[in-house]
């Protein structure tokens, strides 16, 4: 860690333009990724521009029964909070299963979101990865990669979104609000975060200053039955081998009528699955419908040498969780 | 039968003439759950450990190590330019500039010394700046330039580099054969012939290796995280080529160790070594990150276990044959065959242990060596011989239990382990156990059960104590001693006690010093055994030189001390070893393959318990570990690149509080076990046998679950869901 | 502190801080790499909360910032300016032991000691978190929120307690002692 600025920004305004006349700034807010990864010198900022005490902090209910949530809002809070309990348990739980009670009270909605992989090989400075240094290569695809993708990686890139709130966050089609030095736009979570493809340097559709600054839970998804389930190596404090968020709606006449699920683990984004969704949506969610859902989205698999596990793992938990959904 | 309860009391009996000595007070201390003496100081904060300094020195330095990142090869430049211009670096030491040393016995210590990479992650250069963030970027600044060689870091079961050492860890010899257990195996009517893995593990101890290092003159003080001053102690004075009386190394309180801290590890060394070449004195407290490469490991062992048995259970033929890996520098030899050795009855038996040099951090000590690796593989083998037999596990052991070592043909001094197992039995409710696999139910988990077996050698040490009368009617114990956790502290001051026929509080105990009497280090389940004995022989002779001594104390006190090297070196006609049975409860999720333990017993014969309370969260620590050991922790060897993957605790999965059942559902129990065979106090070691026996109990469980049979470890989802499918 | 817009020549990368620590206002200058960790163990003197890990991994470092537990491994020193800090060192009150020190004494719940302090600086931090109805991993997840607080059950306290590793494997004293406090 080379000696930086500090900034501590009193308003969003503030710490975009504080941003955009530093070369080399980088956003601050609990710092539970950023400062490990500067402590690895992956992150080599020339400035910290301190978010976290920006009036980011509240959670909202719109007129609309949308659910406004700030972007400094601590990941505990946020999981705590009675509306997101019980109207959106899923956010609860996957927010719950992720990192630790101290951690949680630590970490963001916005820093959680912009979480970086846990990859070995992009940890390490002294060993190739295209995400930290484009062009140098990929040490995962023929290393060590039983944690690594399933689904939707390239030849420069197999590394996974480590988040667990980020899945939630995506199966109840939340949206990111931005601000920015071209001004705000909201962006809804499923198109926040990319695939690796060309360019695995860019986890995300944030352009540079870019902040977030609020997660926008819409009403259509609230109250409906939903769910979380994590597998891992641990019972606790253990990042996903593989985790299904899934919201699940069956109408009068037991069809299915609203259906949002998404894989954690799997990808280098939280991977909405919509071809499960368009095949369960208007049918019963009977177990062989289910299954046959889960099974055309998880065609799409491509398993490295190692990690082939993830796919059944995957298949059981998303079926599991959309049965136990349906009997609600 | 050998191993009732009535032979074994028999025993006991019989031998009981040949006792050492009987106290000559009451006991009272011993045996009585003491609390921790330090308590106050580790729930306050107070306790400090190796470079925690109430008042650090303003011109205090700290240093941070650069490690290589070639697995084989040369360094041919380090730059330092970038990291000198870094405002607060003091110095960087390289392999050309830093103090030269003398030679140390163990190659890994010749930091700096040589220009040679042996593996990956091997320290190349150490940054010395004014604070901590300071020594990070320099560290980070600094630019080496290697030539690299090809290397070779995969242990393979047929390695054309395989050899057969001379010895394994702890001076066993590496091959054993009595009888001929091939032709014996071939004729046996029923056979169990079955390999196991067990990857690499890693000790990580919460505290990293970490010391302070001051010179004063030619005096070298160092504050050292290690399970033994003294041996740090003599290899910084042979390595700077000081006389002893010229070194003090202080380890006070030590964050566990687990054998990682058992020897002199890098960082003292370039901490000294730092301190010298700067005249600073230094702080070097490795990042967690260095440890997996520069510490030691538990080499990964592959496993042929072939058993042959009677119809009635009675073993013909036991084969337990191991490759395992070690580096190119220094040879450690995992000596996982050797508990085959003692375990059970067998007229014939082949033990043999092969080792890899490969471009890999040298091994080393992790609580049980050998035993732990071992007795995974033998015990998971002796539940598929008791399912071939169709006979209970439990059964198949006592059936099998020796009346002499197997080995030496010596006698035991003591041996419970069918009491443990019956025992055990009873407490785990086992005999209403249904023996098939596969057959309990509950929603998506399968339940079952499974037994395993444990042994832990009878290790010994010299050792030197004193004991001073004072004259404030309290009693001061000096010895050289490390509590790494075990509860040492208080178990010498209570052995003090009763030695000296005195109350517990009037005892004050010394440990964790190399100005006190030289003692052994923390090890090999031998510290208390080792200590006690010369504390018990100090306080003995005080006794008796307090009882001559007429009027009042001299100023000074009345002191008396003991040296235990005639003692210790003398070689008893008895196989020594404590024993125990580990049962334990899973549930298996077959949803997801994650596996749980629901419960997990340990019922141990270890000579006299001489504190219930520490002893047995000693034993229920060995357990959590051996829980890992089965569960969840591994260490991946990147063919690649040379280095574990899994190099920090976000990735090294050591249990967490979720994986780890709560009392009453996971305890330690014992057996009244009467040895005069071991030392004045009556106790074997009991730091490590814990760890033995419980991953075959959770993996023979996981067996009675799923009628699955795994034979590599850890069980995660990823070996264990794809199984179930 | 407040966001200039022109960035200087020369940004200082040093800033005077307070932090309220164990009730006593410390101000001091602080390299803005420094974490809350290294500025309570090697400039405040205050070696109770451990370094582990230095990455958020193992829990050692669990201080309370402003009444919430924290690793203070990933805390920045400088981003800490006016917090209120309570280490290991500030738990006993008036010579008092905290009740959780006291029930770590009664039930062992330590070998090494060495994630002790992170141990009990947690276990204080999710006794507030239950007592105000927070959810975890492990709570039923049908039970509506403003339900007062959660019982701590063993189950609850070690799902609760989990970003605490303990190397020497002392967890179920640990839950005993956490558990003897609930009662």
């Amino acid at each position: 860690m080379k000696p930086y600025a500090y900034v501590r920004a009193r308003s969003v305004e503030e710490a975009t333009a504080a941003h955009a006349a530093r070369p080399g700034a980088r956003y601050l807010a609990g710092g539970t990724n950023l400062v490990d990864l500067m402590k690895h010198g992956v992150e080599t900022p020339e400035t910290l521009v301190d978010v976290s005490r920006l009036p980011l902090d509240g959670i909202e209910e719109l007129p609309d029964g949308a659910l406004r949530i700030g972007a400094t809002v601590r990941n505990s809070d946020l999981a705590a909070h009675p509306l997101v309990r019980d109207r959106h348990p899923v956010l609860s739980q996957a927010l719950l299963a992720g990192a630790s009670g101290q951690l949680r009270n630590i970490a963001t909605t916005g820093g959680n979101l912009l979480q970086r992989t846990r990859c070995p090989y992009f940890q390490d400075t002294a060993k190739p990865c295209n995400k930290r240094e484009p062009g140098t290569g990929c040490g995962a695809r023929d290393g060590i990669h039983r944690d690594h993708a399933v689904l939707g990686h390239s030849p420069h890139c197999i590394a996974t979104n480590p988040s667990d709130m980020a899945v939630a966050l995506a199966a109840l089609d939340a949206t990111v609000h931005l601000y920015g030095p071209g001004g705000e736009r909201t962006v809804p979570v499923t198109d926040f975060h990319r695939l690796p493809g060309d360019h695995p340097e860019r986890d995300t559709v944030l352009e540079p200053g870019e902040l977030i600054t609020a997660v926008m839970l819409p009403a259509r998804t609230a109250g409906l039955p939903s769910a979380y389930r994590k597998a891992r190596d641990r019972a606790s404090y253990a990042f996903a081998l593989a985790s299904v968020a899934a919201v699940l709606d069956v109408d009068d006449a037991g069809a299915v009528r609203h259906v949002g699920l998404a894989f954690g683990g799997l990808a280098h984004r939280p991977w909405r699955a919509r071809l499960a969704e368009t095949a369960l949506l208007g049918a019963p969610p009977t177990e062989h419908a289910i299954a046959h859902a889960v099974d055309a989205e998880l065609g799409l698999a491509q398993p490295l040498r190692d990690n082939a596990f993830k796919v059944p793992l995957a298949r059981n938990l998303a079926c599991r969780v959309l049965s136990e959904l349906a009997r609600r | 039968m050998p191993g009732t309860a009535t032979s074994a009391a028999s025993r006991t009996a019989t031998s009981a003439a040949t006792r050492t000595r009987v106290p000559a007070a009451p006991a009272r201390a011993l045996g009585a759950a003491a609390e921790r003496l330090e308590g106050l100081d580790k729930v306050t904060g107070a306790a400090r450990y190796a470079t925690e300094l109430a008042h650090t020195p303003p011109d205090c330095a700290y240093a941070w190590p650069v490690p290589a990142t070639v697995a084989s090869g040369r360094v041919t430049a380090v730059d330092t330019a970038a990291a000198l211009a870094l405002p607060g670096t003091l110095a960087v030491l390289t392999p050309d500039t830093a103090p030269r040393l003398g030679e140390p016995d163990d190659p890994n210590l010749a930091v700096l010394q040589h220009h040679t990479v042996p593996h990956r992650g091997w320290y190349v250069a150490l940054a010395v700046a004014e604070t901590l963030p300071d020594a990070r970027a320099a560290a980070a600044a600094v630019h080496v330039t290697y030539a690299a060689e090809p290397h070779d870091v995969t242990l393979t079961p047929d390695h054309p580099g395989a050899y057969e050492p001379q010895e394994a860890n702890g001076g066993h010899p590496a091959r054993r054969e009595r009888g001929d257990a091939a032709a014996a195996f071939a004729a046996a009517p029923v056979h169990v012939d079955a390999t196991y893995r067990i990857p690499p593990l890693h000790n990580h101890p919460m505290e990293p290796h970490a010391a302070y290092a001051r010179w004063d003159g030619d005096h070298l003080t160092v504050y050292d995280s290690s399970q033994g001053a003294g041996p740090v102690h003599a290899v910084l004075a042979r390595l700077f080529g000081l006389r002893r009386d010229q070194v003090t190394v202080v380890s006070q309180h030590v964050g566990g160790g687990f054998g990682s801290k058992g020897t002199p590890r890098p960082h003292v060394v370039l901490a000294a070594m730092a301190a010298r070449h700067t005249g600073r004195p230094v702080k070097l407290a490795l990042p967690r990150g260095h440890l997996a490469a520069v510490v030691g490991h538990r080499a990964p062992t592959l496993h042929r276990v072939r058993l042959g048995a009677e119809r009635d259970g009675t073993l013909t033929s036991v084969s337990h044959e191991v490759t395992t890996h070690t580096s190119r520098i220094r040879e450690f030899v995992e000596q996982a065959a050797v508990p085959a050795r003692v375990m059970y009855a067998s007229p014939h038996s082949l033990t043999t242990h092969r080792a890899v040099p490969l471009d890999v951090p040298t091994p080393s000590w992790m609580r049980a060596p050998g035993e732990a690796p071992g007795m995974y593989a033998l015990e998971s083998a002796m539940d598929e011989l008791a399912g071939a037999l169709g006979l209970d596990p439990v059964e198949l052991r006592v059936r099998n239990d020796p009346a002499t070592d197997p080995d030496s043909g010596l006698p035991f001094s003591s041996r419970h382990l069918v009491e443990c197992l019956r025992e055990g039995a009873r407490l785990f409710g086992w005999a209403d156990r249904d023996p098939r696999p596969a057959v309990r139910r509950e929603g998506t988990l399968l339940t079952g059960t499974g037994v395993a077996a444990a042994t832990y050698p009878v290790l010994l040490s010299p050792s030197t104590a004193t004991v001073t009368a004072l004259h404030d009617g309290g009693y001061a114990v000096a010895v050289n001693a490390t509590d790494i956790g075990t509860g040492a502290r208080t178990v010498l001051a209570q052995i003090a006690a009763d030695a000296l026929g005195v109350a517990l509080d009037s005892v004050r105990i010394d440990i964790g010093s190399t100005r006190l009497p030289r003692a052994p280090l923390a090890g090999g389940s031998s510290g208390t055994a080792s200590w006690g004995w010369a504390v018990h022989a100090a306080c003995t002779r005080l006794t008796e030189r307090l009882a001559r001594h007429a009027g009042p104390l001299p100023v000074e006190g009345l002191t008396a001390s003991a040296d235990t090297t005639e003692e210790a070196g003398r070689t008893p006609p008895f196989a020594r070893h404590a024993f125990g049975a580990h049962f334990a409860e899973v549930q298996v999720d077959t949803v997801t393959g994650e596996v749980r333990v629901r419960r997990l017993l340990g019922v141990y014969a270890a000579g006299r318990i001489l504190n219930p309370r520490t002893a047995r969260s000693q034993f229920i620590g060995g357990m959590t570990m051996g829980l890992g050991m089965a569960l969840t922790e591994h260490s991946t060897m990147d063919p690649a690149f040379g280095d574990f993957a899994e190099h920090d605790l976000a990735s090294y999965h050591v249990p967490s509080h979720a994986d780890v059942p709560s009392a009453p559902d996971i305890d330690a129990y014992w057996v009244e076990e009467e040895d005069p065979h071991l030392n004045p106090m009556g106790s074997k070691g009991i730091g490590e046998i814990g760890i033995v026996g419980t991953p075959a109990a959770i993996g023979n469980a996981v067996h009675h679950a799923t009628g699955i049979r795994f034979r590599e470890l850890p069980l995660t989802p990823d070996r264990v869901l794809p199984a179930l499918a | 502190m407040s966001a200039s817009h022109a960035a200087p020549a020369q940004a200082p990368t040093r800033s005077r801080v307070t932090l309220q620590v164990n009730g006593s206002p410390r101000t001091l200058t602080v390299d803005h790499r420094a974490t809350l960790l290294d500025v309570l163990r090697e400039d405040l003197g205050l070696t109770g909360a451990k370094k582990g890990c230095d990455h958020g991994q193992c829990g050692a470092c669990t201080v309370l910032v402003d009444g919430r537990r924290a690793n203070s491994c990933l805390l920045l020193a400088v981003a800490q300016d006016g917090t209120e800090i309570i280490t290991v060192e500030g738990l006993a009150a008036g010579g008092e032991l905290h009740p959780v020190q006291q029930a770590f004494l009664d039930r062992d719940a330590y070998q090494c000691g060495y994630c002790t302090p992170g141990q009990l600086c947690s276990a204080v931090g999710l006794f507030a978190e239950a007592a105000a109805g927070h959810p975890s991993y492990v709570t039923d997840p049908t039970r509506p929120s403003g339900q007062g607080p959660v019982e701590l059950t063993a189950e609850e306290i070690r799902e609760r307690m989990s970003g605490n590793l303990c190397r020497c494997g002392a967890y179920p004293n640990i839950v005993a002692a956490v558990e003897d406090v609930t009662r």
